[in-house]
């Protein structure tokens, strides 16, 4: 389960970190390499989804006027996304996207967070099969409610022709095309993968170099603790992407709503 | 190279088709737990705080409101009872100073009534008196002078006035 202690442990750290250390060997079946359907990274997926759902289910088991501090947690993070996203993007009709902005949000950012928690160390987010489902959830919700809003022709047409003189337009619809139905998608799963994937890479490169000059020769053991101290600085502005990552997609989820809902370009 | 020399070459730009199941079954089970049992609780919470923070806005304003009211009247009622108390002294000390004319008046009337009588008496007295002595005097006078002469003058004098004329005389005298 903690292939990457293991290697550690093992003191035969690869260097440099290849694309390779992101895939670890399955859990079930042990060791297997090329079994995916329970692995560290599914795992944590998993934990994550049992850690939000208890955490909510009991922090709003018997909900009070007056909150509790876990009932008041619970509530300001939902009370967030609901007026500082969901609400500040879409308008007054946000309220009803705010559920599953929550649900997205809470889950881009625990299980972003598992980057930087000892022993789990790497984000499922790193795996691009995560960030792709979300952003084609997100896909599909923005055309779904477009099309429901407006009617198929008229939310195509909104959003196809931007108001712009007649003769530049051959210009614009395929610009238009292309930017909205087939690059949002993939740039909104690409930012996540990558920033979580570089993330990683970082503290691997960081990490596994310390030990690296470390084996080498005992004369850079100076440059390894460097090294090492450069883990702990980057592990905060891991952090910082981490909330920065989860937020930006939500966001952007919820801008690509509002853009389908505006009456006009 | 740990991994590599068993791994299969993984490229990280393509999603591995297990890991989309897994997470699209997680995530899926994750919002429909949080999306039925957890937001719309914390919808009708935030509703019923902000339904209980309207109401007690309201209930204050009401009680404000009957407050207000209630002084108004008492206001009202004070200000009237205070003219109330003012046309009552008012007209108390109407009344009072024209009880002191009246009995003014009165006392007056009374004072003037007892002078006239008193002068009406003085002067019957005064007349009666003058008459009284006017013939005493007369009287006295011609039996002086009888006596005087020798012979009664009484006829002579009655006859003649001469008692009244002089008596008439010493009259307009005395009374320049």
């Amino acid at each position: 389960m903690f292939g990457q202690a293991n290697v550690l442990a093992q003191g035969a750290a690869n260097f440099p970190p290849s694309v390779e250390d992101f895939y670890l060997p399955s859990i079930l079946p042990w060791g297997a390499h090329n079994s995916y359907w329970f692995t560290k990274i599914t795992f944590m997926v998993w934990l994550a989804v049992g850690i939000l759902i208890l955490f909510f289910l009991l922090s709003y088991r018997n909900p009070q006027l007056v909150p509790t501090k876990k009932q008041w947690f619970a509530e300001s993070i939902y009370g967030f996304v609901r007026n500082n996203i969901a609400v500040d993007m879409i308008g007054h009709q946000g309220v009803r996207f705010a559920p599953y902005f929550t649900t997205l949000f809470c889950f881009v950012l625990l299980t972003n967070f598992f980057a930087i928690v000892p022993f789990f160390q790497i984000s499922p987010n790193s795996h691009i099969a995560f960030p792709a489902f979300l952003a084609l959830i997100s896909y599909v919700l923005f055309n779904y409610v477009g099309i429901r809003h407006h009617g198929f022709v008229k939310y195509f047409k909104n959003s196809l022709i931007p108001p712009a003189p007649w003769y530049i337009l051959p210009l614009l619809i395929p610009i238009e095309a292309f930017s909205t139905f087939l690059v949002r998608p993939f740039s909104l799963a690409v930012r996540l993968f990558a920033n979580m994937f570089a993330g990683h890479m970082l503290l691997l490169v960081f990490t596994l170099g310390g030990f690296a000059m470390l084996n080498a020769t005992g004369l850079l053991a100076p440059v390894s603790v460097l090294s090492w101290l450069m883990t702990v600085a980057l592990t905060f502005l891991e952090f910082l992407v981490i909330c920065l990552q989860a937020y930006v997609f939500t966001v952007l989820t919820a801008s690509y709503v509002q853009g389908a809902l505006a009456e006009e370009h | 190279m740990y991994f590599l020399a068993e791994g299969a070459e993984h490229n990280p730009i393509l999603p591995i088709w297990q890991e989309i199941v897994v997470g699209g079954i997680a995530f899926i089970v994750l919002c429909f737990v949080l999306m039925k049992f957890v937001f719309p609780r914390m919808e009708q919470t935030f509703q019923a705080r902000v339904d209980a923070i309207e109401g007690g806005i309201k209930r204050a304003e009401a009680a404000q409101a009957e407050a207000n009211k209630l002084l108004e009247q008492y206001r009202a009622q004070l200000a009237e009872a205070r003219t109330d108390a003012a046309k009552i002294r008012d007209d108390a000390r109407a009344d009072a100073e024209g009880i002191r004319q009246d009995i003014l008046a009165k006392a007056r009337e009374e004072s003037d009534r007892i002078i006239a009588a008193g002068k009406e008496q003085l002067s019957a007295e005064r007349a009666t008196i003058v008459r009284e002595l006017r013939a005493e005097v007369g009287t006295l006078a011609v039996d002086l002078a009888s006596k005087i002469v020798g012979e009664s003058l009484a006829d002579e004098a009655r006859r003649k006035g001469t008692v009244d004329r002089f008596l008439s005389g010493l009259e307009s005298a005395g009374a320049h």
